[in-house]
């Protein structure tokens, strides 16, 4: 076991788990020292991360099922870091709602370990354990402002259906073990045989969970009411962490075992990833509450992220993993500015809500204007280039439907964008919202604002990170 | 030439509103904030003369070349100006600061955020007149989507947010083809470097499609019939700023597009479709002719006058002929100057009477007499009057026309005589006729920044229109060889 070091990471993560659960509940009132920790704990294991895997080959340990590339790691880092931000930029709305407890970050930093083992998996049963570990976390997380019945709600359905979905999953890894004799993927790639049906079938009930899991239509249902009803703060979280990981098994999974088979699945993800580029872009037309309307965006984004994915190439995972970036990026910027809208220690989550802000709170709102232009893939801001690379991809692999489809609905997806815009800069102002925010708040829209706005002046570097994924 | 003076052109006008972003905040502020803005675009006037004045007309080579790694293997911000661009930067910086002047007596409020949206406008579209790099110029070209939505959108009239949805979602479906398009040219070339794509041409095969998806991003943007409904709308509903910016120079970016782009990267696809072309070139002069006839919003008339006009330019750049393309620059360069001026005439009778209904007028030639010449001075233009810079283009690119399609040349010909029918009989419903409404006896003649701005627009349309030798001389090699390469290309079949 001399390369123990190597899942120092999540040993030092799990050990700093139970540490703070046993503290937290020992000693009174200390749930800011618990987030703190927390926060700590999260850098601490990221330069862990960066330290011992970064810049190694691929390793794989205990008999092949957990592996170590520099995929794994950046995912992980990245992860780690999304966690953080979502820590930093929530106390002052779980102080609001008076649910600043010691359980939150704990369950933030366990949903995070179980990623960091779905990221690392490289094989179906450990993989399995990571993606049932960060669930049980969010269903916890998600109902976390108990005395709302909202938030309970969502817990419950997201819940249900996601037991269900895993239910299908496990299914799937059963069909793939009984007509391959193993779950560890690389046995699983040695002894494929793409005239058994069967096969495919599991491939399929794997991808729809995983397409559960990153809300990919026709497997969304969950999110826009999930998301409206979680807390803010879950919900960002929700929206950004989750989605890392998934996606990385998404490639992992397809790549690894099943890269041989790519004409059967490559269908099954063009189709996923036009419907919810289409769905997501049309459905959040119609949305009266921002969270609603973030879910259905964060549906048509997670669709622009699987085209990169349906490519097949090194070019198309790099393409992908940049959007999934960027993504994080503008939704954090996005979340922080929901966040913001709070008035006599209530928040408000409503489109109209928005009405006037570029009167009252005008840093706020060209703020918002930037991330929106952004999300919509307005150039020359960050999202454009996002979606430029998958598009890029795409193309080369002579997907052109797949490419024009995509384009068209970002017209489609312009349109609500447009809308928020013009609530906030057309319309008639309304009461001045609260300005005291906390400083990480603060510091965490105005960095990613403006990480969004100069990124066309540096974007080698991005690419430069990723170009060293290379998995096929 | 170690100064980066593109660079330093595109940059300044940000860095001016960047700048006024850091000072804002202070209402008692306008003064000042106007005079940087002005300022600002003042010097990037002079350093465009100054690039004009170094440009070399005897050669078609790109000059004042700027490459930079921007990301590594694949695309380098590169840009570089020749006779067919230069003009456009001039227009340009010549414009703004105009807008800038105007802009005392039509933008009430928020101010500085309303400079400093031109201001980045200015920049952006610079930017896509020299870029020599497809990403470079589809970067600038869409950005530009942004800045004018929010000046329609926050400073226009009553139905300013169906306007400003209308112009931003039309445009932005044009270009997405585009992206598409210069994404399958990076596929296909290996390199979206403008020279290196002239030099070495694109496959034959996938020319069509290509000029296609070209075509609907500029013919959005042109605007060609029938996807013109965006302009009237954005036009009326733009404050007069707004609209000047978009006439005199967001229009002209699709005809550079036009002839850097089309013409020059896809000559067989080019010659292919040129009938397709002249259909809705002759369509758009004819029928937006009737239409403008028929409009009773002067802003609204001059919006379609404006689609007639770009329909001229659109026509010559596709005769291929020398006349032809070097008409349909100075066409856009004169309508820049015309319609820039025609809407601040209906930017200032609107200040004062807050109407652009035509029948509100009449009779106020012995009111507002200094108003009354120079808006005949422009009417005269906008028709095509010998001794105007409107003749000289509309008169090569006829001649140009005459040389390729005799008929369609003829049809042209005909929205000529209606476009000095539209323009001369709003002229007459305007400034003559019987003084009815009493109301207009309190309008007072043009203030100096009004009197100084249409000045400033009425030399150059008499000047460019007596001598335009100094446009012709400065376009004229880069068209030649534009040409010769087309047809060297064509013959080649590359």
């Amino acid at each position: 076991m001399e390369n123990l070091q190597l899942v120092l990471p999540e040993i030092f993560l799990s050990l700093s788990i139970m540490f703070l659960l046993i503290f937290g509940v020992f000693k009174k009132n200390s749930s800011r020292l618990v987030q703190s920790l927390s926060l700590a704990v999260l850098i601490v294991t990221a330069v862990i991360t960066f330290n011992e895997t970064i810049g190694i080959n691929e390793t794989k340990l205990f008999n092949n099922s957990i592996i170590i590339d520099y995929l794994s790691s950046l995912m992980r880092i990245i992860t780690l870091l999304a966690a953080f931000l979502v820590l930093i930029v929530s106390s002052n709305y779980l102080k609001t709602f008076q649910i600043f407890k010691i359980e939150y970050p704990i369950l933030i930093l366990s949903s995070v370990l179980g990623m960091m083992i779905m990221i690392n998996s490289n094989d179906l049963i450990v993989f399995y354990m990571g993606l049932e570990l960060q669930s049980l976390a969010l269903y916890v997380l998600a109902t976390f402002n108990r005395d709302e019945i909202k938030s309970s709600e969502a817990g419950l359905k997201y819940f249900v259906l996601s037991a269900l979905s895993s239910g299908l999953l496990l299914y799937g890894c059963s069909l793939i073990y009984g007509f391959t004799g193993s779950t560890n993927f690389d046995v699983i790639a040695s002894q494929l045989n793409s005239d058994v049906y069967a096969l495919t079938f599991g491939i399929v009930f794997v991808l729809v969970g995983l397409a559960f899991k990153i809300s990919a239509v026709p497997f969304h249902m969950w999110a826009p009411d999930v998301y409206e009803g979680s807390p803010t703060s879950v919900t960002l979280f929700f929206t950004m962490v989750p989605k890392i990981a998934a996606l990385t098994v998404f490639i992992r999974f397809l790549y690894v075992p099943f890269l041989n088979l790519i004409d059967q699945w490559q269908t099954i993800l063009i189709f996923l990833s036009i419907a919810s580029m289409l769905f997501g872009a049309i459905a959040a037309i119609g949305q009266t509450n921002l969270k609603r309307l973030v879910a259905y965006s964060s549906i048509g984004h997670v669709g622009y992220a699987l085209a990169g994915v349906t490519a097949g190439t090194n070019d198309g995972i790099q393409s992908s993993i940049i959007y999934i970036i960027i993504y994080v990026l503008m939704n954090l910027g996005l979340f922080s500015c929901l966040l913001m809208l709070k008035r006599n220690n209530q928040y408000y989550e409503k489109i109209e809500d928005l009405s006037g802000l570029s009167k009252n709170h005008p840093m706020l709102a060209i703020s918002l204007l930037i991330i929106l232009f952004s999300l919509a893939g307005i150039p020359p801001l960050a999202g454009f280039f996002a979606k430029f690379y998958v598009f890029k991809a795409v193309i080369e692999q002579s997907m052109y439907f797949l490419a024009i489809v995509g384009l068209l609905s970002t017209v489609v997806a312009a349109f609500y964008y447009l809308r928020l815009i013009k609530i906030m800069y057309f319309d008639k102002e309304k009461e001045k919202y609260d300005t005291d925010h906390g400083f990480w708040l603060k510091f965490s829209l105005t960095a990613s604002t403006l990480l969004i706005l100069i990124y066309f002046i540096f974007p080698s570097q991005l690419i430069e990170v990723v170009s060293r994924i290379n998995i096929i | 030439m170690n100064f980066p003076i593109l660079s330093s052109l595109i940059l300044l006008p940000s860095i001016g509103a960047l700048f006024l972003f850091f000072t804002r905040g202070n209402k008692k502020n306008n003064f000042t904030t106007k005079y940087v803005a002005l300022f600002t675009s003042a010097v990037n006037f002079f350093l465009s003369i100054y690039l004009w004045i170094l440009f070399d007309p005897s050669t078609s080579n790109f000059q004042f070349v700027e490459e930079r790694i921007w990301i590594e293997d694949f695309i380098n911000y590169k840009v570089g100006v020749d006779g067919i661009s230069i003009l456009f930067i001039l227009l340009t910086t010549f414009i703004t600061p105009l807008c800038i002047i105007s802009v005392n007596n039509s933008i009430k409020e928020r101010l500085s955020e309303f400079l400093i949206a031109v201001l980045i406008m200015e920049s952006f579209m610079i930017g896509v007149f020299c870029s020599l790099d497809l990403v470079i110029f589809y970067l600038f070209f869409e950005a530009g989507l942004i800045p004018m939505f929010l000046i329609i959108g926050i400073w226009g009239g009553a139905r300013r947010v169906y306007s400003a949805f209308k112009f931003f979602l039309y445009t932005l479906l044009g270009s997405v083809l585009m992206l598409v398009a210069i994404i399958t040219i990076y596929w296909l070339n290996g390199t979206t470097d403008v020279v290196e794509l002239y030099n070495s041409g694109i496959d034959i095969k996938y020319q069509n499609l290509l000029w296609l998806a070209f075509f609907s991003s500029f013919a959005v943007k042109t605007p060609m019939w029938p996807v013109h409904t965006w302009l009237p709308d954005a036009h009326v509903e733009a404050p007069t700023a707004g609209s000047v910016l978009l006439a005199a120079i967001l229009l002209k970016m699709a005809g550079y597009g036009f002839i850097r782009f089309s013409l020059g990267l896809f000559p067989t696809a080019s010659e292919i479709f040129t009938p397709l072309i002249y259909t809705l070139s002759v369509i758009a002069i004819i029928f937006t002719s009737f239409i403008a006839l028929m409009q009773e919003d002067m802003k609204k008339l001059i919006a379609y006058s404006s689609v007639a006009h770009m329909g001229y330019v659109t026509l010559g750049i596709f005769t291929i002929q020398q006349q032809g393309i070097e008409g349909s620059i100075i066409q856009m360069i004169s309508h820049g100057l015309v319609s820039a001026a025609l809407f601040l005439c209906v930017g200032v009778v609107y200040d004062r009477m807050h109407s652009r209904l035509i029948n509100t007028y009449g009779g106020i030639v012995s009111i507002i007499p200094k108003y009354s010449i120079l808006f005949m001075l422009f009417t005269l233009a906008a028709l095509g009057l010998p001794g105007t810079s409107g003749f000289v283009g509309e008169f090569l690119i006829l001649m140009g026309a005459f040389k390729d399609n005799f008929l369609v040349a003829v049809i042209a010909s005909i929205g000529v005589i209606i476009g000095a029918a539209y323009m001369l009989w709003l002229y007459k419903r305007v400034v003559f006729g019987k003084l009815v409404n009493t109301n207009l006896r309190q309008m007072f003649d043009l203030n100096r920044s009004e009197l100084f701005i249409l000045s400033c627009l009425a030399v150059p349309t008499l000047f460019f229109g007596f001598y335009p030798d100094p446009l012709i001389n400065t376009i004229e090699v880069s068209i030649s060889d534009l040409i010769n390469q087309y047809n060297f290309k064509l013959a080649s079949q590359i």
